[in-house]
């Protein structure tokens, strides 16, 4: 038991021996096997993967949404999570999808509006407060949905592909955005990608999955100063490993 | 810096989709009411040419003039719009009991899966009843009442808004459903902010279907079903049959069929209405 709890004082979230499978046809599907890792407090993680290698179950898992077949998953502390679409509420404005993520928090109704402008303040949204979804663009919207998902005010961020269908300018400014918030809140975040440049670019680690079923092949620690740019030769290099191992992992034979 | 570039792009989009194509307001108008006029027009004419065509006397098939001279004589009458008033007032009384009865079974339904095993399909089922088919038992469990017209007319309606309700219910998209469980909505909390929200849509459409049942079922309720003393729309028609009186029953039936038309656009601009505040349709 001692051991357990000084475990969870130093990680913000452990998996161990994590498997999930899903019924397919008449067979399992093992969409995880055995996957293992940990995020210390406070640490930026990417797990890059190639589809169909568990990372959103793994994701899913983690947020309490799904119960794994076999191993454990322990998140120390509450959880946001932000999907690949901002999936906004299209009844609600920017504003009250805000909220009701501070009203299910239990946050009085009288400071949820002061609250939810100050959010929306953060990420560079002042101002569009009282706009609905449909109004927004692709990179706004995700901008909602993390400022939503700050409303949380949860330790542990997991983050599964949010930036993956913007374009190339609004993904890097949500990039830089994503960092400055992380270093200002000291949130814990685990985010899922199958681009490998993206995950070199925002994480202390970067944890590479193999393919169906996933787990962790390879663990990659990135020592590149911040703020890091996309373009630099050191992030392009290390960007090539990991995209060689994810070559690795898909052809048929790659173990 | 981010904001700057991100409020560049989406401004000028936005505000030239809030402003009209172009033309003056009652041009717009007139651009979508000349088309209606035109078919009211055009049936007019055809109506005009069967009677002129001498198919049936005009004691039975009286034209148009005589008719709409008949109507313009009946809006100057205050039986008429004592007529009008009680079988509004039934419509009301009936639709407003099948809205919570139905709004009550569609939660209840859609939540228990027990309950929906067991009469989801009955309730499809119930929609497709002619509800003319329950007055018979409706007239032994209330005799010629307002009772009997009353339970008819949500007999009609509920079932369709159930069915409304149930189905926005299915069709909420699983990704906005999980939203809701990450923010920490559950149960009847996932229900009021997630879920109900999300099928508005769905049961608005389900209630002007539940509307169109409730009016009929009421319309055949009152041809069948004479309370004393009561001179509904429906009471009248009958009246205007025994007589024999063609101008009016004609004249009645424009009425009813005005009044079905006047409520139907109410759900429509109420369907507009949250399309446009969703942007077309839910999208996320």
């Amino acid at each position: 038991m001692s051991q357990v709890l000084e475990l969870s004082n130093k990680h913000a979230l452990s998996v161990e021996r994590l498997t999930m499978a899903f019924p397919h046809g008449d067979r399992l599907l093992l969409a995880l096997q055995g996957a293992t890792l940990e995020v210390k407090r406070g640490e930026l993680v990417c797990v890059v993967g190639a589809s169909g290698s568990g990372k959103s179950t793994l994701l899913n898992i983690l947020a309490g949404l799904d119960r794994p077949t076999a191993g454990r998953a322990h998140v120390h502390g509450r959880v946001a999570l932000m999907f690949q679409e901002a999936a906004l509420l299209p009844w609600l404005t920017a504003a009250g999808n805000v909220e009701l993520a501070l009203e299910l928090r239990g946050v009085r109704a009288s400071q949820r509006r002061t609250i939810a402008c100050e959010l929306l303040n953060r990420v560079h949204l002042a101002g569009f407060e009282k706009r609905r979804p449909h109004e927004l663009s692709g990179g706004m919207k995700q901008r909602v949905a993390l400022a939503r998902a700050l409303a949380q005010d949860a330790d542990v961020l997991l983050m599964d592909e949010p930036f993956a269908a913007l374009d190339a300018i609004t993904r890097d400014l949500l990039h830089e955005e994503l960092v400055r918030i992380w270093n200002e809140s000291g949130l814990t975040i685990l985010f899922v990608t199958h681009n490998a440049r993206e995950a070199v670019r925002l994480g202390d680690r970067v944890l590479v999955f193999t393919s169906r079923p996933g787990r962790v092949a390879q663990e990659i620690r990135v020592d590149l100063p911040r703020p890091r740019s996309l373009d630099s030769p050191e992030l392009a290099v290390i960007a090539g490993r990991i995209t060689d191992r994810l070559k690795h992992e898909m052809t048929p034979n790659g173990d | 810096m981010a904001t700057e570039i991100a409020t560049g792009f989406a401004l000028p989009e936005i505000s030239e989709a809030a402003s009209p194509p172009h033309g003056a307001p009652a041009l717009q108008v007139w651009r979508n009411v000349w088309p209606k006029v035109a078919a009211v027009g055009l049936a007019l004419a055809a109506w005009q040419v069967v009677v002129w065509s001498g198919w049936k006397p005009d004691y039975v098939l009286p034209g148009p003039a005589a008719v709409l001279g008949r109507l313009a004589a009946d809006l100057r009458h205050a039986d008429f719009y004592v007529g009008v008033a009680i079988t509004l007032r039934r419509a009301l009384i009936g639709y407003a009991i099948a809205v919570a009865i139905g709004s009550a079974v569609g939660i209840l339904v859609a939540r228990v899966s027990l309950l929906r095993k067991a009469v989801g399909s009955a309730i499809l089922g119930l929609q497709s009843m002619p509800s003319i088919a329950w007055f018979p038992l409706a007239i032994l469990l209330f005799q010629l009442s307002e009772g009997a017209i009353t339970f008819v007319v949500i007999l009609g309606a509920a079932p369709a808004i159930a069915a409304g309700l149930l189905s926005g219910v299915d069709h909420v998209q699983p990704l906005l459903v999980r939203v809701g469980q990450v923010m920490g909505a559950k149960g009847l909390g996932l229900y009021r902010h997630v879920i109900l929200p999300a099928a508005f849509p769905s049961f608005v459409g389900g209630l002007k279907q539940g509307w169109a049942f409730a009016w009929r079922s009421l319309m055949a309720g009152e041809l069948l079903v004479i309370v004393n003393h009561q001179a509904s729309l429906g009471q009248q028609l009958q009246f205007a049959r025994d007589l024999a009186d063609a101008e009016q029953l004609l004249a009645l039936m424009i009425v009813i069929f005005a009044i079905g038309v006047a409520i139907d656009s109410l759900f429509g601009t109420l369907d507009r209405a949250i399309r446009q505040r969703w942007g077309l349709g839910g999208e996320v």
